[in-house]
C-alpha cells in the first residue's frame, strides 16, 4: 500500500489540513472529516493549551488524528522553541511544524532563525516539520539536522495562487531523502495535484478550504486531486513534448531498403 | 529618517486639493492595481470614488477574507484610570471637566480581570489618561503583571511614552500599543489640545515608531473622526500606516476608525463623517494594506457594526465599559464617551457567526514573549 511515512509513523493520507480562518468550528470539523487528513495542524496561539475545555483540542479526535502543533507567529528562533515545548509540557505529541515567520504581512519564513530553531528541536528529541521558501540548500541543512520533512512554499500563504516555486520544489523533490509537502499557497485542487505529479509526497491546504462557500466539498476535492496527482505520479507520466512528433520519420528513409 | 520627516513633505492644502482633483479615471485604475500606491489610495478616498463603494467594498471583502479568513478578533477595553492633566476639548477626562475621576488599584484592577476573564475575552486593551505625577510607567507595569495570568494578549492605550518606557511595558507583557493622532493637521491639533503634555504633536506623531523600536508586536493607529477634513486625516491615517509597516517590517500595523461620541463636556463634532465615507475609508484602507488590522469599536452602533463586519474589519471590541471600574466596581468613575453598541459579548459573538464569521477570542499566546505562561 502507498502510505505516506514520517519519522517512521505511517498515514493513508497525503492531505494535510489546517485549521485556521475558518467560519466556524462546525465548518472545520467537516472539512477536516471530508478530506480524509490524518494529519491536522493547529495554531498553538489559537488553542488555550493547558485547558482540556478548549474547543479545537476538545473536538479534534485525537485517535483519528495527529494533532500537529504549529508556531505560526513566531518570530525568531526562541520563541518558537518556547511554544513547542510548551506544547510538549501540556501533553502533546513531541511533533511540531515549526513555522517561524517575522514578516507579520506575507507570513514568509525566515530561513535562518528557522534553523536555527529546528537544530534545537531537533537535539531536544522533536520531531520537526518545518515550513520554509523554496529553497533547495535550506531543504539540505535542514534534512541534514534531522528534521522529518520539509514543507516547502508554492506560493505566499493564502495567496491560492499555486505551484508557483515549481522548479525549486522540482529540484527539493529530486534531492530530498525525506518527505517533501508542499504547504502554502495551493487554491485549487489542480495546483495540489500538480505538486504531487511532481513527486512531492504530500501537501497542506488551509485558506482555499476555510474561505470556500462549502469547505466540506473543496475538502473532498482537494482529496481527489491529491490522489489523482499521486497515482499520476506512481503510474509515470509522459514526458511533454514541445513539437508534434512526425508519424513519417524525416530520417526514416536511411532505414529503409535499398 | 522618521514618519515626521515623511510627513513634513506633504502640505495639508496640497494633500486635500490633489484628492479633490480624482476623476473616476483615477478611480478605475486604482481598482485595477495589484497593489495600490499612495496615489491610487488618495483616489480611492476621493469624492470620485463614491460612485464606486460597492467594487472597493468587494474587493476589501475578497482581500481580507484571503488573508484573515472567516475570523473577527474580540477585544475588550479596561479602563484603569481616568485622571488626565490634558485638555483635549473633545475627550470626556478633560482635566476641566467636573467628572468622577478614580484611579483603580491593583486589586480593584483584578477584580475587572477577572470579571472580563469569565466571560471569554483574552485580549484587553488597558486605557488611561495622561496625568504626570498620578499614573505613572511603574503603576501601568504593575497593572499588567497582576493581569497577565488572566490574559494571552495586552494591549495598552496610555500616554506616549519613550521607548524605554516601552520596553519596560513588553517587560511587563504587554504585545500591542494603540495610540491615536487623532488629528494629522498641526493648526486643528494646537487649537484642540489647549493645555498638558499632549499638545506636543511631533511627539506624540513619534509615538507609534517609538514602541516599534521597543518591540511592541502590534501597533495600532488612527485619526479621530469628526476633527479634521476627512480625506485628509484618512490620507496621511494611510500614509502613516505604510510608513510603519514597510520600516518596521516585523510589527502588524492596524488601523482604527473611531469616529466621535457623545461625551462629558458636550463637544460636537467640526466635521461631519457619513457612514459612507466611513465605509469609502475603511476599503480603502484595506486596498492599500491588504495585511493591515482593521479595528472596530463600539462607538458605532450595532447596526453599522454589523454591516461593517464584512467589509474588511479584522478587530471588534465587545461588552464595552468606557470607565474605570465599569465591569466590576460598585462605584465607577466617569466614563470616556457614551458607547453605542451596548450589547453582551455573547450577543456581539452571534451576530459575528450570523454574518458568516468566527468570534476568535484568543489569537495570541503569552508564551511567545515569556517562559512559564500559557
Amino acid at each position: 500500500m502507498d502510505e505516506l511515512v514520517i519519522a517512521g509513523r505511517k498515514f493513508k493520507s497525503r492531505l494535510m489540513v489546517g485549521t485556521g480562518k475558518f467560519s466556524s468550528n462546525q465548518a472545520m470539523l467537516e472539512a477536516m472529516e471530508a478530506s480524509g487528513s490524518d494529519i491536522v495542524t493547529v495554531a498553538l496561539r489559537r488553542v488555550d493549551i493547558d485547558n482540556p475545555a478548549d474547543y479545537m483540542l476538545k473536538h479534534i479526535d485525537r485517535q483519528k488524528y495527529l494533532l500537529l502543533p504549529n508556531t505560526s507567529g513566531a518570530r525568531d528562533a526562541e520563541e518558537a522553541v518556547r511554544l513547542a515545548r510548551l506544547s510538549r509540557a501540556a501533553g502533546c505529541e513531541p511533533w511540531i511544524k515549526l513555522e517561524v515567520t517575522p514578516d507579520p504581512y506575507y507570513l514568509l519564513p525566515d530561513p535562518i532563525e528557522t534553523y536555527k530553531a529546528a537544530q534545537i528541536l531537533v537535539k531536544d528529541g522533536f520531531t520537526v516539520l518545518p515550513y520554509i521558501n523554496a529553497d533547495p540548500i535550506l531543504a539540505k541543512h535542514l534534512q541534514e539536522l534531522g528534521c522529518a520533512t520539509v514543507m516547502p512554499l508554492g506560493a505566499p500563504i493564502g495567496t491560492n495562487k499555486g505551484v508557483k516555486t515549481k522548479d525549486n520544489i522540482a529540484i527539493i523533490i529530486e534531492q530530498a531523502h525525506v518527505p517533501v509537502v508542499v504547504d502554502a499557497g495551493l487554491g485549487a485542487p489542480s495546483h495540489a495535484a500538480e505538486a504531487m505529479e511532481m513527486g512531492a509526497d504530500a501537501v497542506l491546504v488551509n485558506t482555499a478550504l476555510a474561505v470556500s462557500s462549502n469547505p466540506g466539498m473543496m475538502a473532498a476535492a482537494f482529496k481527489k486531486g491529491v490522489e489523482a496527482g499521486r497515482e499520476a505520479f506512481l503510474a509515470g507520466l509522459g514526458k511533454q513534448r514541445k513539437f508534434a512528433e512526425a508519424s513519417s520519420p524525416l530520417t526514416g528513409f536511411l532505414r529503409e531498403e535499398k | 529618517m522618521t514618519f515626521l520627516d515623511e510627513f513634513k513633505k506633504y502640505d495639508h492644502k496640497e494633500v486635500l486639493d490633489r484628492i479633490m482633483g480624482k476623476t473616476a479615471q483615477d478611480v478605475e485604475r486604482a481598482l485595477q492595481a495589484e497593489r495600490p500606491s499612495i496615489e491610487d489610495f488618495a483616489a480611492l478616498i476621493s469624492p470620485a470614488a463614491e460612485n464606486f463603494l460597492e467594487p472597493m467594498a468587494e474587493r476589501s471583502h475578497r482581500n481580507t477574507l484571503q488573508r484573515f479568513g472567516n475570523n473577527i478578533q474580540m477585544y475588550v477595553p479596561l479602563y484603569i484610570s481616568n485622571v488626565c492633566a490634558n485638555g483635549c476639548v473633545y475627550c470626556g477626562f478633560n482635566v476641566d471637566n467636573p467628572v468622577n475621576r478614580k484611579t483603580l488599584s491593583l486589586d480593584e484592577i483584578e477584580q475587572e480581570a477577572v470579571e472580563l476573564n469569565r466571560h471569554e475575552f483574552r485580549h484587553v486593551l488597558v486605557l488611561t489618561g495622561e496625568a504626570p505625577g498620578v499614573i505613572g510607567n511603574d503603576y501601568i507595569a504593575a497593572a499588567i503583571r497582576k493581569i497577565r495570568p488572566l490574559f494571552s494578549s495586552i494591549s495598552i492605550e496610555v500616554y506616549p511614552m519613550d521607548v524605554a518606557g516601552y520596553r519596560s511595558m513588553v517587560e511587563a507583557g504587554v504585545d500591542g500599543l494603540t495610540i491615536y493622532q487623532e488629528t494629522y493637521n498641526t493648526d486643528l491639533y494646537k487649537e484642540l489640545h489647549l493645555v498638558g503634555k499632549k499638545r506636543d504633536f511631533e511627539w506624540r506623531l513619534g509615538t507609534p515608531e517609538r514602541g516599534c523600536e521597543a518591540g511592541i508586536r502590534r501597533v495600532g493607529i488612527g485619526a479621530l473622526l469628526g476633527l479634521g477634513n476627512f480625506y485628509v486625516e484618512t490620507f496621511f491615517t494611510g500614509l502613516h500606516a505604510l510608513y510603519l509597516a514597510h520600516k518596521y517590517w516585523r510589527t502588524q500595523v492596524s488601523v482604527s476608525f473611531p469616529r466621535i461620541r457623545p461625551a462629558e463636556g458636550g463637544f460636537a463634532p467640526l466635521y461631519e463623517v457619513t457612514d459612507k465615507q466611513m465605509v469609502q475609508g475603511i476599503c480603502a484602507i484595506r486596498l492599500l494594506l491588504p495585511d493591515c488590522g482593521l479595528t472596530l469599536s463600539t462607538r458605532e452602533s450595532s447596526r453599522f457594526r454589523d454591516n461593517l463586519i464584512p467589509l474588511g474589519i479584522t478587530q471588534m471590541s465587545a461588552g464595552s465599559s468606557t470607565a474605570p471600574g465599569g465591569y466590576a466596581q460598585k462605584d465607577d468613575g466617569t466614563g470616556q464617551f457614551n458607547i453605542d453598541d451596548d450589547r453582551s459579548p455573547e450577543e456581539i459573538s452571534r451576530v459575528v457567526r450570523a454574518k458568516g464569521y468566527e468570534a476568535v477570542w484568543k489569537d495570541w499566546d503569552a508564551a511567545f514573549l515569556r517562559e512559564n505562561v500559557s
